[in-house]
This record gives structure tokens, C-alpha cells and sequence, in this order.
């Protein structure tokens, strides 16, 4: 993924400017409660429009204040997993992973459901599942809808340490065999160290330091 | 007053008041939705104008209804063309409990909107959904019970409403008395016993509507 991004985003008092341009498999977001990882990927996401900039997806402007441009969330094909794993609460497992699914998924139905371990909860409710199954589900939904890329807000913050090593290794192989790059957002340095190749570091709303994730998380 | 009677005007204003609700229901939640949603010119006014019934007095909304759906109003040569008749039938009774009811349904279901569905719908946008299924699939079932609890208050408004409906449809027995002009009525004329029964039935409706309509509320939150 080539990734090139110039962006301020005014949120009252807080500002949000991060410059950034490289070339990754998977981008990691570090950074203190509140310096605006979250921010970030809602912007990427198209859930919020930065006050002046750019993004840049592998050639592709997602926007560009100066020129005009603004690719609509729904076109974007970017996935996104919040951290509150936010399911559909009206409808059942089965019908949330299905919800934006594409017939070109990278995956089939099988190999996601396998992944993530997902066949006994597929008739449940949503209200029935565990933080960390939510999480699992949240993550087969977007994998379902073929996404051009993949934003992991903590996605295993809730998740226990069994099934966090199981995802953290098919979150990898998404990445590298089915080629999905992804942006991931989390406090724990070993997560984003197996999963990012480089990594931003962020505070109070700017970017303090960038580089291979075996420096910047040393 | 027999009981064939007292039965005949809570059924015309139990179905007047269903006939009402149903009319402002897809129109009401329309509104809501853009109001609470919506970033347009003029947002201000409209959301002042939907609540101006619930502050104006009822015979004044009355009056400008009369004015509205006479033949010097606006609406007046069209339903004449079209041969409607609505000035003193149960058009409009509908009309009048229609006007009344329809800020508290847009109210109840703008804040179920407000508060429960933006970021589902942030989150079915990133999966690719267009804004139409969006709205179908996230939204409106998200917001089904505010809304519920929206047109039953609408409902129970509409079982009360006098002041409007007596000015635009009057109180003509067997034709457009409801249980509020019928209370009055029977006020008026010392038919003591008649307006009590009237009113125990108004009050059991009203009730029944209420509850339901405040345990949606409950459940949505």
C-alpha cells in the first residue's frame, strides 16, 4: 500500500496535522489516549473530512480539500473495525457478517469463518457474545466486504490471550497472503510490532516520530 | 345517551386518531430524520414551525386549518376540483388530530435518531452500503421504538384534541363528535352522566397509550 497522507483536522481545541508518506504492508498508530489515532482513521474511513489536506491510497484520492475531491465512505472500500466493536444490534451474527458482503472477497465464506472461529456463534444474537467474540465478528464483517483496506482500531483489546495469538496470526495472513494491507491502531507494542512495518507515533494530535516499527518501538 | 352512542364516538375517535397517526406518520419521520441529521438553510425555521402546534393555541391551528382547506386557502380550489369535501366531516377530524399530534412524533422519534443510530450507520457506510439501504436497514429499525413511542403520544394527542377539531369539523352528532367535543357537548347541555362515561373512556385510551408509548421510550434507551 502506498500511503501518503497531509491532513489538519480542527476538533475545538484539539488539532489533528499528520504528514506522512511510505510504502507498507501494514501502518501502526501509537500514541497516548487522546493524541488522535482514532481521529485519524475516521478521517481515512471518510467519517469525518479533515479542514485541508490529502489522502492518498495507492494513487487513488480519497480527498483533497484544495482540489474538491471527496470519495464517499461507501465507495471507499475502506473497512472499518472500531474499538467497540459497534455490531448491528437488531440483527444475528450471521446476518452482520453478511451485511457488506462482496462476492469478491479475497476470502471465502469458509476461510473466514475457520479464521476466526466463528461457526458456533453464527445463529447467536449479538447481545449473547463475549467482548472478544464481538471483536472476532466485527472483524469477519469486514473482511466479508473485500476491502481495499482494513483500519484496526485496538481490535484485540477485548479479545482474551488465546484467541488473541489466533487473530493477531490470521490478521497476518490476511496481510501478507491475501494482501490486504491494513492500519492499526493499538497500545500494545508487540501487537503492532508483528503486524506493522512502519509506525507513527502520535501526541497531542501530531506526529513525534515515524519509522520501522522495530525502531520507533524499540 | 345510549351505550350504542357512547361505543360510536370513542370507535370514530379511536379510528379518526389511528387515521390521523398513520397520515403523518411517514411525513413525520421524514422530518425527524432530516432534522436530526440533516445540515440545510433554514433548519432553524422549519424545526420551529414543526413545534408551533404544540405552543399556538388549538383553536388558533384550528382556524388557520379552516383558512387552509377553505375555499380561500391554498388547498381549497384543488379538493374542490377534486370534489372532496373536508371543512365539518371526518376529514376533518383526521386533518385536525393530524396537525396536533404531529410535533410530538417528530420530537420523540428526531431524539431516538439523535441518540442511537449515527454510528452503526458510520460503520454499514464503510461496508459499502448506500445511504437508501443504510436508512432501511440501520436506522429505521435502530429508531423503530422512539418512533413507535412517537406516533402512540401522537395517537393519545390526537384522542384528546378539541380546540382545533371544533373549529374545523365542530361537534355534529353521529357525523364528527369525538370524546373532547362530546365531553363538552354533554358539559354544556348538564348530561352529567354522559360526559363522566366519556371521560373515563377518553382516560382509559390515553393511559393505555401513554404506558406503551413510555415503555418504548424505556426499552430504546
Amino acid at each position: 500500500m502506498k500511503f501518503s497522507c497531509d491532513i489538519t483536522l480542527c476538533l475545538g481545541t484539539f488539532q489533528l496535522e499528520v504528514a506522512d508518506c511510505c510504502d507498507v504492508r501494514a501502518l501502526g498508530l501509537v500514541g497516548a489516549s487522546g493524541s488522535g489515532k482514532t481521529s485519524l482513521l475516521e478521517l481515512i474511513a471518510g467519517l469525518r473530512a479533515p479542514d485541508r489536506g490529502s489522502i492518498v491510497i495507492d494513487g487513488r484520492v480519497l480527498v483533497d480539500r484544495d482540489a474538491g475531491v471527496s470519495v464517499t465512505t461507501a465507495h471507499r472500500r475502506i473497512a472499518y473495525v472500531p474499538q467497540d466493536a459497534l455490531l448491528f444490534p437488531h440483527l444475528t451474527v450471521r446476518q452482520n457478517v453478511d451485511y457488506g458482503r462482496q462476492d469478491r472477497s479475497v476470502l471465502s465464506e469458509a476461510e473466514i469463518v475457520s479464521l476466526l472461529e466463528l461457526d458456533p456463534l453464527l445463529p447467536r444474537g449479538v447481545g449473547e457474545l463475549s467482548g472478544g467474540e464481538r471483536q472476532r465478528v466485527a472483524l469477519a464483517r469486514a473482511l466479508f466486504s473485500a476491502p481495499c483496506l482494513l483500519l484496526l482500531d485496538e481490535p484485540l483489546a477485548a479479545v482474551d490471550l488465546p484467541h488473541r495469538r489466533r487473530i493477531l496470526e490470521a490478521l497476518i495472513d490476511v496481510r501478507d497472503r491475501l494482501g490486504v494491507p491494513m492500519i492499526y491502531v493499538a497500545h500494545a507494542a508487540d501487537e503492532v510490532r508483528a503486524i506493522a512495518d512502519r509506525v507513527l507515533s502520535l501526541d497531542r494530535g501530531r506526529v513525534v516520530a515515524a519509522g520501522p516499527a522495530s525502531t520507533i518501538l524499540m | 345517551m345510549t351505550p350504542e352512542s357512547v361505543w360510536q364516538i370513542a370507535l370514530f375517535t379511536a379510528a379518526s386518531a389511528v387515521g390521523a397517526t398513520a397520515l403523518v406518520l411517514v411525513p413525520g419521520v421524514a422530518v425527524a430524520w432530516a432534522l436530526a441529521r440533516g445540515r440545510f438553510r433554514g433548519k432553524a425555521v422549519v424545526d420551529t414551525l414543526v413545534t408551533l402546534p404544540m405552543v399556538v393555541p388549538p383553536v388558533a391551528t384550528g382556524l388557520l386549518l379552516l383558512w387552509a382547506v377553505g375555499p380561500e386557502g391554498p388547498a381549497g380550489p384543488s379538493l374542490a376540483t377534486l370534489g372532496i369535501d373536508v371543512l365539518f366531516t371526518w376529514k376533518a377530524v383526521v386533518l385536525a388530530m393530524a396537525v396536533m399530534g404531529f410535533p410530538l412524533l417528530v420530537r420523540t422519534a428526531r431524539a431516538g435518531f439523535e441518540q442511537q443510530t449515527l454510528r452503526y450507520e458510520q460503520i454499514a457506510e464503510t461496508l459499502g452500503a448506500s445511504r437508501w439501504r443504510v436508512f432501511t436497514t440501520i436506522t429505521l429499525p435502530l429508531a423503530a421504538r422512539p418512533i413507535g413511542a412517537g406516533a402512540l403520544l401522537a395517537f393519545a394527542r390526537a384522542l384528546g384534541e378539541f380546540g382545533a377539531t371544533i373549529v374545523v369539523a365542530g361537534s355534529i352528532p353521529g357525523r364528527t363528535r369525538t370524546l373532547a367535543s362530546g365531553i363538552y357537548a354533554f358539559t354544556e347541555t348538564g348530561q352529567d352522566r354522559d360526559a363522566v362515561l366519556l371521560l373515563g373512556v377518553s382516560v382509559a385510551l390515553a393511559f393505555g397509550a401513554v404506558l406503551v408509548s413510555n415503555q418504548l421510550s424505556e426499552r430504546a434507551r
